[in-house]
C-alpha cells in the first residue's frame, strides 16, 4: 500500500543547525499520526516539509506516492491548520472558509454552499457573516479547521492546534478532532509537545528529539515500552533508572524505566528499595511524591486519599518486576 | 459621554495651553486674512479693506497654473514611485532575514532624518557628475527620496502587525504568489499604503529645499511663492495660493490620520 506521507532519509538543515536529521517516516493512509517532541525537536519542520513551506536539504518526500520536492505549497493536496489559525482578518468567516475554492475558480454560489457545509461540520453553522475578530479562540480554531477541510485534502496537517485553548475546551476539541477524523477518513498529521494529547488522540506517535525520530509506535508501545531514556522521560515522566540500579533489582546491566504509578510505598522496615520521602504534591485525583533513593531522585504517583508518610520520613519502595521496563540503549 | 473624566486642569495650565495653540495657529490665520486685503504692496495690519478680487486675479495668472500643475504632477509621480519602491522594500525587510537588513532599513529612512539641504546638494552634485540636465524628472527623483520613507514606514508597521502565517495559509489553500498578493497582502496593507501615499503627496507638494537644488528653471508652487514674496505687486495672490496649498496638504494628512488611527502611527509626518 502507498504511504500517505513517506520520508526517506530526509534532512533539513538551517546553516549548521540540523532541524531535521535523516528522518525515515511512513504515515499510513487514514491514520491519526502524532509528532511529539519538545520545542526545537524538528517536529514542526517535518510538518512544514509536508506542507511545502520548507524544502528538504537531502532525502526525498512522497505524498501518496508522488514526489513532493520542488512542488510549491499551492500545488499540494494537503492543508494546514496553523498554530495561530492565520485566519484572514479582512474576510468574514464564510469567505475565509471559501478562500481555497475561490482561488481555484469555483463559482460563488457553489463555494458558499461548500463553505456552509464545512462550517456545519465543525459545528459553527450560521457563523458565516461574522469577522474572525468577533470569534472566541475555540471558534477561530473551528473556522481554521473548516477552511482546511473544505478543500478535501488528502492529508490534513495540524500544528499544535490546541495549544492556545484552555483545558476544558482542549479536552472537548480532542474528542471532536478524533471523531471528525474517523468520520472523514482523512489522514491527520498532528504536531504537539503535549504527550497526553498525543497518547489520547493518535493511532501512532513519533517521538522527536534533536531532529531525529526516537521511536515510532502505538501510544501503548511508546508509553509502556520506551526504547530510550529520552522517550521514557519525555512521555509520561517515567523514572529513568541507571544500569547499576537495575542490575541490583533485575539482574541486568541496562537502563530501565519505571512508571511513577508502578511504585508502591511501604513501611521503613519492609523489603525493597530504601528511600526517603522528599515532598508531596497534591494533584487532585492523585498525589505525586518526590523520593530520594540513595541519591537517585524518583517520582511516584499514588491515588489521593492514600495514607502517606510524612515528608522527610524513611520509606521502602516496592514494584512489580514486570513493570520495570528495560531499554535498548546501553550505557 | 466619557465617564472616566479626570479632575479639571488648573486655570493656569489651561491658559498656557490656549496660548501655545494660538501661537502655533494664529500666523496661519493671518495668512488667510491677508488673502482678502485691499492693500497689494505690503502687509499692513489691520487690513485697510476686504475684497475677494484676488481669487479672480489668481485664477487668471498663467504662472500660478503652471506652478500648480507642475507641483501636482511631481507629487503624483513621486508618490507613485514611492508606493512601489516603499512597499517592495518594506516587504523585503519585514518578511525575510538577510545580511545587512538593519542597515538597509536605516539607509531607507535616512533621507527623512537628513536635512533637506544635504539631500539637495548631494543630488545636485550627483546629477552634475552624471551630466543629467535638470528637468521635471530630476525634481521627481529628489522628491521620491523622502516620499519612499513615508510609504516604507507605514508599510513596515502594517507588515509587522499582519501575521506571517497568513501568507503561508493562503499558499496552503492553493493561491499562487500573485493571488496571495491580490487577495491577502494588498487588502491588509491597503489603508497603510493609502495613508503613506497621501502623506508622501503632501510632503512632495510643499517641499522647497530639495526642489531648489534639483529644479532647473521650473517653479513648483512653493518656489513660485518664494519668488512672489520678493515682488511688491499683487502680494495677496500669494496668500490665496497659500490657502490652496494648506487645504491640498492638510486634507490628505487628516484623511491619512483617520484611516490609520486604529493603532498605526503616521510615521514621518513631522518632516
Amino acid at each position: 500500500m502507498t504511504s500517505a506521507v513517506s520520508f526517506q532519509n530526509v534532512s533539513r538543515h538551517f546553516g549548521s543547525v540540523r532541524a531535521v536529521d535523516a528522518v525515515d517516516l511512513d504515515i499510513v493512509p487514514g491514520e491519526f499520526f502524532a509528532m511529539l517532541g519538545p520545542s526545537g525537536s524538528g517536529k514542526t519542520t517535518c510538518l512544514r516539509l509536508i506542507a511545502g513551506f520548507e524544502q528538504p536539504t537531502a532525502g526525498s518526500i512522497a505524498i501518496f506516492g508522488e514526489r513532493a520536492e520542488g512542488v510549491p505549497p499551492y500545488r499540494r493536496n494537503v492543508n494546514t491548520v496553523f498554530q495561530d489559525y492565520a485566519l484572514f482578518p479582512h474576510l468574514n468567516v464564510l469567505d475565509n472558509v471559501a478562500y481555497g475554492l475561490m482561488v481555484k475558480g469555483v463559482g460563488r454560489p457553489e463555494r458558499q454552499k461548500a463553505a456552509e457545509e464545512a462550517l456545519a461540520l465543525v459545528r459553527l453553522p450560521g457563523y458565516g457573516a461574522r469577522r474572525p475578530g468577533q470569534l472566541s479562540g475555540g471558534q477561530r480554531q473551528r473556522v481554521a479547521l473548516a477552511r482546511a477541510l473544505v478543500n478535501q485534502p488528502k492529508v490534513l496537517l495540524l500544528d499544535e492546534p490546541l495549544g492556545a485553548l484552555d483545558l476544558k475546551l482542549r479536552e472537548n476539541m480532542q474528542e471532536e478532532l478524533k471523531s471528525l477524523q474517523k468520520a472523514l477518513g482523512i489522514t491527520f498529521v498532528f504536531v504537539t509537545h503535549d504527550q497526553g494529547e498525543a497518547l489520547s488522540m493518535a493511532d501512532r506517535v513519533a517521538v522527536f528529539n534533536d531532529g531525529k525520530i526516537m521511536q515510532i509506535g502505538t501510544p501503548e508501545d511508546i508509553y509502556q515500552r520506551p526504547k530510550t531514556r529520552f522517550v521514557a522521560d519525555f512521555v509520561g515522566s517515567s523514572n529513568v533508572l541507571p544500569p547499576d540500579f537495575v542490575q541490583r533489582y533485575a539482574g541486568q546491566h541496562r537502563w530501565g524505566s519505571l512508571r511513577p504509578e508502578s511504585i508502591r510505598i511501604g513501611r521503613a522496615n519492609g523489603q525493597g528499595v530504601a528511600a526517603r520521602l522528599v515532598s508531596t504534591n497534591y494533584l487532585g485525583a492523585t498525589t505525586r511524591l518526590a523520593l530520594d533513593a540513595e541519591g537517585l531522585r524518583l517520582h511516584a504517583i499514588v491515588p489521593a486519599g492514600a495514607a502517606l508518610p510524612r515528608e522527610g520520613e524513611a520509606v521502602v519502595l516496592t514494584f512489580n518486576r514486570e513493570h520495570l521496563h528495560l531499554m535498548d540503549e546501553l550505557g | 459621554m466619557r465617564s472616566d473624566r479626570g479632575p479639571s486642569a488648573p486655570i493656569g495650565l489651561k491658559l498656557a495651553a490656549t496660548g501655545g495653540l494660538l501661537f502655533l495657529h494664529l500666523p496661519i490665520l493671518l495668512i488667510f486674512v491677508y488673502a482678502f486685503t485691499t492693500e497689494e504692496k505690503s502687509f499692513v495690519w489691520p487690513p485697510p479693506g476686504l475684497t475677494t478680487q484676488w481669487f479672480a486675479v489668481t485664477w487668471n495668472r498663467p504662472d500660478v497654473w503652471q506652478a500648480l500643475s507642475l507641483s501636482v504632477r511631481v507629487a503624483a509621480i513621486s508618490t507613485a514611485i514611492a508606493l512601489i519602491l516603499g512597499t517592495l522594500c518594506a516587504a523585503a525587510v519585514s518578511r525575510t532575514k538577510f545580511f545587512g537588513r538593519e542597515t538597509i532599513s536605516l539607509l531607507v529612512i535616512l533621507p527623512i532624518a537628513l536635512p533637506g539641504i544635504i539631500t539637495g546638494i548631494a543630488l545636485r552634485s550627483a546629477f552634475a557628475l552624471a551630466e543629467i540636465p535638470f528637468s521635471f524628472w530630476t525634481i521627481v527623483l529628489g522628491h521620491a527620496t523622502f516620499c519612499v520613507v513615508v510609504v516604507y514606514n507605514n508599510a513596515v508597521a502594517r507588515f509587522r502587525r499582519t501575521s506571517g502565517s497568513m501568507i503561508e495559509a493562503s499558499m496552503d489553500l492553493g493561491a499562487d504568489g500573485f493571488q496571495t498578493f491580490r487577495h491577502v497582502v494588498l487588502p491588509n496593507i491597503a489603508t497603510a499604503l493609502l495613508a503613506g501615499g497621501m502623506l508622501a503627496f503632501a510632503l512632495s507638494f510643499d517641499e522647497v529645499i530639495v526642489t531648489t537644488f534639483t529644479a532647473g528653471q521650473q517653479q513648483t508652487v512653493p518656489i513660485w511663492m518664494l519668488e512672489e514674496l520678493i515682488r511688491p505687486r499683487q502680494r495677496p495672490v500669494t496668500n490665496v495660493v497659500a490657502m490652496v496649498v494648506v487645504l491640498v496638504t492638510l486634507l490628505p494628512i487628516l484623511a491619512a490620520y483617520y484611516l490609520t488611527r486604529d493603532g498605526d502611527q503616521i510615521a514621518g509626518s513631522g518632516k
